[in-house]
This record gives structure tokens, sequence and C-alpha cells, in this order.
């Protein structure tokens, strides 16, 4: 007999209504999917349904890769454009760096520059690539000072409102603690605005991809961009597509670097 | 050591905080401060630490600090404040590390501190790996590395669960009774009032003035006593009819700011 409850109807399972809504991990789906986009375009273009010309198979661009690999041309072109963004990067951040912790840390630094970074932050940089030609020259000087102004504006307000972040309640207990001022930014401050510096270095990668690649487009005999520039101006899209996927080699390599940098300064997250 | 409050008064803007506030943590007593929230508790153990400067009137310090003292006025914060990003021993460290002492003491007065507090096991731990009473352990743990002569403790127990503030209140008192640590203890509890403090402090609801001070003459090793507890009953009722009609005052002109905005 169902379990009875004292002598009224008969009782009822409860219903589950949780359940859902909750990311479980899911191992390998991603390779899965992966594979079989790629198998499925491979398989599109040998079975004609899409044209080579518009759309080379991925075994062509491997072969278009590996043969601009052995000829030499594809390391001058990485090369080239790994040293642009390098320096535009480095020499952006650090000035980056330099001005938001001005701003976070004095009041009269933050009152002059919070209205002029604001200012300027919303202008597409890659605008500003014509006039820094003019003043710079067309060699790599404009192109290094286009991405260093691109990475330089949000990472000046990434520090800036990582510091700003940064619990008043832990500063105080540092003054409490009678902290000379110097200790206090170095122990409290500093690592309370590095997460937050951390996820703009993020941002402040892809936007210099986006400067870098658009600068070589502009104006560049060498580098990944002036490469798929002219792959397209040739119709050679195999070769264009060799260029992307240098690219997003580049861009996957640059977030894998971010990530183990994130895991080792934030271990105590 | 002896902290004097004469005459403060404090301002934020156009709200009144506190107003002409007199009143003395003596050597080696534990000073409870009560009242209804936002009556600016807060804001006087601030001005009491020195990290808050009063409007009107000033703080007098008086007698000598301990020997060994770092950091005379040390504060225990409600919320801990402590560094996630260090473990346990390097935020009681952090206390320590600008002061010139040698390794061999500042180790000492580390492995003191934690055995003391009961974290021994957890020197290696971080913050969130942490319950609430841990935590808070943490805090204190922090405070008396720098041997205060006045701890300055904000509702250093309001963020914790019944039991937890149970169990962490008997371990405090049983540090202080050896001690003796000049201390004031905000608080919006009167039990907990009644447990560790010897003399409590009425403050008024906003703008915040000294309504009483009740000494309890039971000493706090004794409260537990039955005999003791006539009295304390009698304290309870007294401090309560205190503060009832201002909390409920309190409590009423909060609605009604929500009401008109
Ligand atoms: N920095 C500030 N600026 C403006 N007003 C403030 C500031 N700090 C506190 N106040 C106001 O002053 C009054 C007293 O605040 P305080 O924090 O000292 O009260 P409290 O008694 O500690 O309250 P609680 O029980 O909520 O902790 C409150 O009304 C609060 O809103
Ligand atoms: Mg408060």
């Amino acid at each position: 007999m169902a379990p009875q409850a004292e002598g009224h109807a008969p009782a009822r399972p409860l219903p589950f209504r949780g359940g859902g809504y909750l990311p479980t991990p899911r191992h390998g789906a991603a390779l899965v999917a992966f594979v079989a986009i790629i198998a499925i375009w491979e398989l599109a273009v040998r079975q004609r349904w899409v044209t080579p010309l518009f759309l080379p198979a991925p075994s062509s661009v491997l072969a278009a890769l590996r043969e601009v690999a052995e000829a030499g041309t594809l390391w001058r072109h990485v090369s080239e454009s790994l040293l642009r963004i390098a320096a535009g990067w480095t020499v952006g951040t650090l000035a980056g760096l330099a001005v938001g912790f001005s701003m976070g840390l004095f009041s009269l630094a933050r009152a002059v520059g919070l209205p002029i970074v604001s200012a300027l932050f919303p202008i597409p940089k890659i605008a500003l690539l014509p006039l820094l030609i003019l003043w710079l020259g067309i060699g790599e000087v404009s192109k290094i000072a286009t991405i260093a102004l691109g990475v330089f504006f949000p990472t000046v307000i990434a520090v800036y409102s990582g510091i700003d972040g940064v619990p008043r309640s832990l500063i105080r207990m540092g003054q409490s603690f009678n902290l000379p001022w110097r200790d206090i930014v170095r122990k409290i401050v500093l690592p309370g605005a590095l997460p937050g510096i951390l996820a703009g270095f993020r941002i402040t990668a892809s936007i210099a991809l986006i400067l870098l690649v658009s600068a070589e487009m502009i104006g560049a005999e060498y580098g990944i961009g002036a490469f798929i520039l002219a792959a397209g101006n040739l119709m050679l899209t195999d070769q264009l597509l060799a260029g992307v996927v240098c690219l997003s080699a580049l861009g996957l390599a640059i977030g894998a670097i971010l990530s183990r940098l994130e895991r080792w300064l934030l271990r105590w997250r | 050591m002896e902290l004097i409050v004469e005459g403060v008064s404090h301002r934020y803007g156009d709200v009144t905080a506190l107003d002409g506030i007199d009143i003395a943590a003596r050597a080696g007593e534990i000073l409870a401060l009560i009242g209804p929230s936002g009556c600016g508790k807060s804001t006087l153990l601030g001005i009491m630490g020195g990290i808050l400067a009063p409007s009107a009137g000033r703080v007098m310090l008086a007698g000598e600090a301990r020997a060994g003292t770092l950091n005379p006025l040390t504060y225990v914060f409600q919320d801990f404040a402590l560094l996630p990003w260090r473990t346990v021993e390097g935020n009681v460290a952090l206390a320590l590390e600008h002061h010139r002492l040698d390794p061999g003491e500042r180790a000492a007065r580390i492995d003191d501190v934690l055995a003391r507090t009961g974290l021994g096991d957890f020197r290696a731990a971080f913050p969130k790996q942490l319950s609430g009473g841990m935590r808070q352990r943490v805090g204190i743990a922090r405070a008396l590395a720098v041997k205060p002569s006045i701890l300055l403790m904000d509702e250093p127990l309001s963020a914790l669960d019944a039991q937890t503030r149970e169990l962490l209140m008997e371990d405090f008192l049983a540090l202080w009774l050896r001690e003796r640590i000049t201390a004031v203890w905000v608080t919006h509890n009167l039990a907990e009032a009644l447990r560790v403090a010897d003399r409590v402090a009425v403050l008024s609801r906003r703008p915040g003035r000294l309504r009483d001070v009740v000494a309890i003459g039971v000493p706090q090793s004794e409260r537990g006593h039955d005999a003791a507890q006539r009295d304390l009953a009698a304290l309870h009722d007294r401090l309560w009819a205190l503060i009832k009609a201002e909390a409920q005052v309190a409590e009423r002109e909060v609605a009604d700011h929500g009401a008109a905005g």
C-alpha cells in the first residue's frame, strides 16, 4: 500500500522544481564542436557547396601557412608585428600605469586628469594615425604610437578605478596601525587594485591587436596586417586566411600568458 | 592608559552625528557604548582613536602606555578589515612590519598572539578559507600583536552568528582578564554589553548625546554565577527602558525618511 498520511488522502512524492540554470562542466564538448565545424567546412569545400576562391578549405589554409613559413616570409611578418605590438603595448601600459596611479592617489592629479582622460578616451585611436604619420613619419614610430595611445587610456581608467575600488575600510585599518603612506600604497592599495589592473590588461591586449592590424594595413611593408592586405589584393584567400590564423594564434597566446599571470598574482582568490 | 573625551561634537555636512559628548574610558576597564543604529557610535570611536577629527571638542590621553606598546590605540573592526591576499600570519605581521623589531621578537609576538587566539593551526590559511569567527580572531590577534594600551572595538561580534558570538566573547574575556587592557566596546546588543562591560554608556538617537552611564558592579568573572543574576536582570531592565524608547523613535524616523523620499 502507498504510504498514508494519518487518516487523510494518500501521500504523493513532492515534485522537484530545482535543477537547470547551473553551469555544469561538460569536458570535451567544446573540442568536439570545434572539430565538427572544421570537418563540415572541409566537407563543404570538397563537395563544391562553396567556391574555394571565396572560402578555401582548412587543409588549403594549412598548406598555404606551411608554404609561407618554409619560404621564411611568415617569420618576417610575424616578428615585425610582435615587435610593434610589444613596444606599443609596453609604452602605453607604462604611461597608463604612471598616470592611473597618480590619479588614484592624488586628488590634484585626479581633478586635472579625469576630465581629460574621459574626453580623449572615446576617440578611436586609429583615426589619429594619419596625424601621427605627419608628425612622426611613416616608419615604425607612428604605428607604435598609435598602439600606445590606444592602450594608454583604458589602462589609466583600469588603474584609477582599481585603486578607487580598494575598500576604504582597509586603508583606514592601515592608518589605524600607523602604517606609513608608502606602506599603505605598497601593501594595501597596490594589491587591492591588482585584479582591476589585470582585467584592464586583457582589454588593452585586444585593443593593441586591433590597432596593430589596422596600422599595418594602412602603411606597412611587413607585418601580419600587411600580409593579409596583400593576399586580399591578389585574391589569395588561402594566404589571407593563413594570416588570420596567425592573428588568432597570437591573440590566444596573449590570453594564455595573461591567464597565467592572473593565476600566479591572484592565487589568494 | 585612560582616554578622556571632552565636549566632542561632530557634523557630517549638515547632519549632526554627535552632540557634546563627555566621557572617559578609565584605565583597565571595558566601557561599552550602546545606542540605536545611526546614533554616531562609530563616529565617536573614530574620534577616540584619532582617525577622525571632531568638529568640536577634544580627546585627551592620560597615563603611561604599556611596556612594549607599538600602537597605543588599536582597533578591532566589525568587518574584520583583513587583507584577503595575506595569510593569517601575514595579516598579523602587517601590524609589525613597519616597526623596528628584531626578527626574533617579531616572530615571537606573532607566535604568541596566534597561540592565544587559537589560530596556531591556521597561520598559513587565507581569510576566505576561514569562518567569520576565525576571521575576527585574526583581527583580535593583529590588535594584540602591537600590545595596545587601549582597544577600540567597533561591534566586533555583530557580523557573527549567535553561537560564534558567544564563544568568541568568552574567549575574548578570558584573554582580557589576564591583561585588563582599557577597552571601548561598541555594540547595539544589550546582553553583550552586560556580559563584557564594566560600565555601559547609553547614547541617544541622532544627534548622539550621552543619556546615561551605568556601572555594572559585578566583576566579569562572576557574571555567570546565580548570585549575580538578580542584579544583572535589574540592570538589564533599567538599560532596556532607556534604550527601548530611543530605538522606537529612531526606527520610526528612518521609516518617515523612506516615506518622504
Ligand atoms: N562619512 C559620512 N558622511 C556623511 N554622513 C555620515 C558619514 N558617516 C556617518 N554618517 C552619518 O552619521 C550618523 C552616525 O553614523 P555612525 O556610523 O557613527 O553611526 P553608528 O551608531 O555607528 O551606526 P550603526 O549602528 O549603523 O553602525 C549616521 O546618521 C550616518 O548616516
Ligand atoms: Mg557603526
